[in-house]
Parts: C-alpha cells; structure tokens; sequence
C-alpha cells in the first residue's frame, strides 16, 4: 500500500516544510518514505511543489504522475494539478487565495481558509501547518500527536512558535470537521 | 543510531565525515549544491577543512595537492564541473592518488540542464580522462545507499591509490529518505609512507617520495600502465557488486538498470507482476567494474527472452549489457533524458511489446 500526497503553491509558503514534516511524522510511524522536491529553474515567487511518498515497502518510482492526494496552496497549483489526482483522493484547496473548485467530483474535496484561519491565531505564516494538519485530519495518513511532535521538533530551535504551531495544528483539524 | 530524514547531497556530506574525510574542496553547482552548503557548516564542527575554490579546475588540483600529501580527501560536482575535473582525474589515477569525486548527473551535453540523468555513464566508466586509466565507479539507488557507498569509497580509493567515483543522479542529490549512518569508521592511519609527499622530517625518512605523471621514458610509462592496468583487473575480480530483484524463479525478461532509474522499473516490475507478467532486473551497483558474467547469467536463464537495458541517456549502458550478454540474448534499449524519467506505465510498455517482437 503507498499513498502520494503533492504540495504545491507558491515559494515562501512553506510548502517544502509541509512535505518535509508529513514525511518525518510517517518515518516515525516506521513507514517507508521519500520527499522529492521539484527543482527545477525557478524564480522567486515562482511556483513550489514537492511530493512525499508513504509505503510499506521501500518506495520504487519516486517519480509520481499521479498523486492520490493533493494540498493546493494557490490556483495555479490546483489548475495544474488538480486533474493528476487519482480518483477517491483528498483535494484541499486553500480557499483563502483560490476561489475555484477543483473541477472534479470523483474526489474528496476539502477547502480550508488557511490564511484567514492563521491569521485569527496571530501569524499567518503558519497557514501550511494549518492545510496540512485539516489534511491529516481528513485523511489519517499519519498519527496527529506524531504530526505535533515533528512540529515540535522541527521548530526545536525557535521555540516561541511552536505553541502557534500547535494552536494551528488544532485550528486545521477543526477547519477539516475534526478526526472522522 | 536513529533514522533521519535528509536529503541525499547533505547525507552523503555526512557519510564522508563519517568515513574520516576531513579535506573537503568544492564548486557549486546544481543538482549537488547542497553537499558544499552543509559540509561549509559541518567541517568547522569536525575541525576539518573546507574551501570553496575559485572554479571546478582549481579545487579538482587541490585533490590532487592533498592527495598526493596523503590526507583523505573528496570533492563533489555535477556534470559540467565533472568534465573540468576530468584532467586532474587523469593526472590522479596516473600518480596513483586516492580521492574521491562525487558526480550527481545533470542533463547534458554542454550546460544542459539542471534535472536528473544519467548521461555520463560513458564519461565515468569508459574514460573520464586522457590516457588508459579506470575509475572504480558506484552508482546508489537510494539516500542510504549513498551513504553506504561514500563510506566505503575512501577505503577502496587507498586500498587501490586511485580515484573512485560515486555517480548518482539529481534524484539522488535532491530527495530526503530516511538514513541510518554507519558509526564512525575507524579510521586507521593508512600507511602511505612509501609513496606520500607528506615530508621526510614527517616520515622519518631519508629518501624523498615523487608524486609525478610524467613518464617520458616509454618503458617507464609502459610500466606504469601495466601497474594500473593490474589494479584494474584486480578491481574486477574483487570489486563487482549488484542486486537483482524479482529474479529467483522463471521470468520472461530482464531489465538491467541501475540507480534511479532502478526503481522507476522495480514499480514497472510490480505492475507486471500483478498482471502475470514475470519480469525480473539486474541493477548494477559497481559500474565499473560492471558485472558482466552476472548479468550474462541472468540473460541466459532459460525462460528469459528479452534483455531491455534503462537509462537515463540515450543508451550507454546498453553496449556493456551487448557485450556481457555476448549475442545470446536480443538486447535492446529504452531512456529518455534531459531530465525526463521513464515512468512505469512507459516500461511496461516497452517490455510488453519486446516480448511480443522476440
């Protein structure tokens, strides 16, 4: 069983460190995984993507054209990507700057104000842990205490923002309806 | 010690430190920028040395400087910077130097492009440099892997006193898996006194090492030649390593591939499988020296009809897979490169109408 999940929006919207803290959480969960990044030119405030992949088994193509599940911090991301996703997959659309729908109803769709969401909490740069905690909410790919550990990990040498963090992690499973 | 998450260009910074390589010099260049960006912080912790040199030119002379002195020392670059150190290469495997040169492959030829390839196969394998000389080339599917192979490519560089490459593509630079580092070697001090310019007052010694390569005398540079020539026979009777996947039983066909690319048609082999299909692959982990008589074996099994060589270039390895399988088998290639994989659904493909032809 593997599971794909595609992050994708602007630079600066801390969309290598959405991926970078699933794929961490999954790891710690014992599962196989590999964050692939895309790097190709790119100019400041270009688009940013990266991939992570979830297995049982060590990962094999680490190349996914079609992902199961995609987070689209910014139209340009969801136009690109939303018609890539498989079927059944999660699509969440950060309704914050996208005020479109994926255009598919074969998926599950969930949009998230990120920004407004972050904003509330008092710093909107944690609108990515907002989108990927409603995310894992909604999808149950990783373990949300694993999810705040990371977080807590990974912001180990800034710690004044880690109790925001947290807040936004609490604010994006509510903004997903809370845990199925 | 516990997994971490890293990157494949800081993971393999890391591995070289760990292997007691404390001389780093460097150029930047992408796919593998970020070994420079993490070992410029992570040397000063070791108190070793990194410097950042004025072009690929420079800093491949400063190998072979350090080399020659007897310190255990690396570098890492992509295939343009590669081609600019290709002369210094030369010059170190003529010496009889150990170093280590990193390749993270970008598309080529010329600037190319920034993505993923594998397109220096033949510069690594066959002649990186001018003369009759070898590189000990491995190639990592995987961070770990790359972690594995840095480790021990110091060991095999002084066990052999010639360069050893690691060639990897952008992938492999670029991507984050979970790594478990080896403990620390030991690092025993390699005796290089017969041969290192490390001083005499150093070495207690009273007759002066050269460290030259230049053999104007034709029966003198014959026989450096037929020393190297040695080393690299050696290499090939003690140094061939790789993996196969999917092969213990009957199959109908045989991929060989290696890094990357690997495990784009181990997915390819997945799918087949669940479809009834039984593919199997070789994927070279030593590329040279390749392993000819593995994969000859592998393409002669009784069953197997077909031998399908995937690459990352426009069809390199293939002539060392032709002449492994000695015209016993149909085989045949199938890449993309420039920064385009081959995905799985394209592998199917192709295999499924070579079998259908053969």
């Amino acid at each position: 069983m593997q599971s794909e999940i595609m992050f994708a929006g602007f630079g600066g919207q801390g969309i290598l460190l959405s991926g970078k803290l699933l794929a961490l959480a999954a790891m710690e969960e014992g599962a196989e995984v590999c964050w692939i990044p895309s790097y190709g030119p790119e100019m400041r405030g270009g688009t940013a993507y990266c991939t992570v992949v979830i297995g049982d088994r060590p990962i094999g193509s680490p190349i996914i054209r079609n992902p199961r599940h995609l987070i689209a911090m910014n139209r340009p991301s969801l136009e690109k990507f939303a018609p890539v996703v498989k079927p059944e997959g999660v699509i969440l659309v950060n309704s914050s700057l996208i005020p479109i729908d994926s255009g598919r109803d074969d998926v599950d769709e969930l949009k998230v104000p990120t920004v407004e969401i972050a904003r509330e909490l008092g710093n909107v740069r944690c609108a990515n842990i907002v989108a990927l905690a409603a995310f894992v909410a909604r999808t149950q790919v990783v373990k949300l205490e694993n999810l705040r550990e990371c977080v807590k990990t990974e912001f180990a040498r800034k710690p004044k923002v880690i109790p925001v963090n947290m807040e936004a992690i609490e604010a994006g499973v509510k903004a997903a309806g809370g845990i199925p | 010690m516990a997994k971490v998450l890293m990157k494949g260009n800081e993971a393999i910074g890391e591995a070289a430190i760990r292997a007691g390589c404390l001389n780093y010099f460097a150029y930047p260049i992408t796919p593998q920028s970020e070994v420079a960006e993490y070992l410029s912080r992570r040397m000063g912790e070791v108190d070793g040395v990194f410097l950042q040199g004025e072009s690929e030119v420079a800093v491949s002379y400063m190998i072979f400087g350090a080399a020659g002195a007897g310190a255990r020392v690396f570098t890492t670059s992509s295939s343009p910077g590669i081609s600019l150190m290709s002369e210094a290469m030369s010059y170190i495997a003529a010496a009889q130097c150990p170093a280590v040169f990193v390749n993270i492959m970008r598309g080529g030829p010329g600037l190319g492009g920034i993505l993923p390839s594998q397109g220096d196969y033949f510069q690594a394998t066959k002649s990186v440099g001018h003369g009759d000389f070898r590189l000990l080339v491995m190639a990592p599917a995987s961070v770990q892997e790359a972690v594995e192979m840095t480790m021990q490519a110091f060991p095999l560089a002084e066990k052999y006193r010639n360069p050893v490459m690691i060639l990897g593509d952008g992938l492999i630079g670029q991507m984050m898996e979970p790594v478990e580092f080896p403990d620390h070697l030991k690092v025993e001090p390699v005796d290089n006194s017969s041969w290192a310019t490390s001083g005499m007052d150093h070495r207690g010694s009273k007759t002066r090492n050269l460290v030259k390569s230049l053999f104007l005398d034709p029966a003198a540079l014959n026989n450096n030649n037929l020393v190297l020539k040695a080393k690299y026979e050696r290499m090939q009777r003690e140094e061939v390593r790789w993996e196969t996947y999917n092969g213990d039983g009957d199959y109908d066909a045989l991929i060989v591939s290696y890094g990357t690319m690997s495990r784009v048609c181990r997915t390819a082999i997945d799918n087949m499988q669940a479809e009834g299909l039984t593919v199997a692959m070789l994927r070279p982990q030593t590329l040279f020296p390749f392993p000819e008589q593995a994969v000859y074996e592998a393409a002669t099994r009784e069953q197997c009809r077909v031998v399908i060589s995937v690459e990352m270039s426009m069809g390199q390895m293939v002539e060392d897979v032709q002449r492994s399988v000695k015209g016993h088998r149909p085989v045949q290639w199938y890449g993309k490169c420039g920064g385009e994989v081959p995905t799985p659904e394209e592998i199917v493909e192709v295999v499924t109408e070579s079998l259908a032809a053969n």
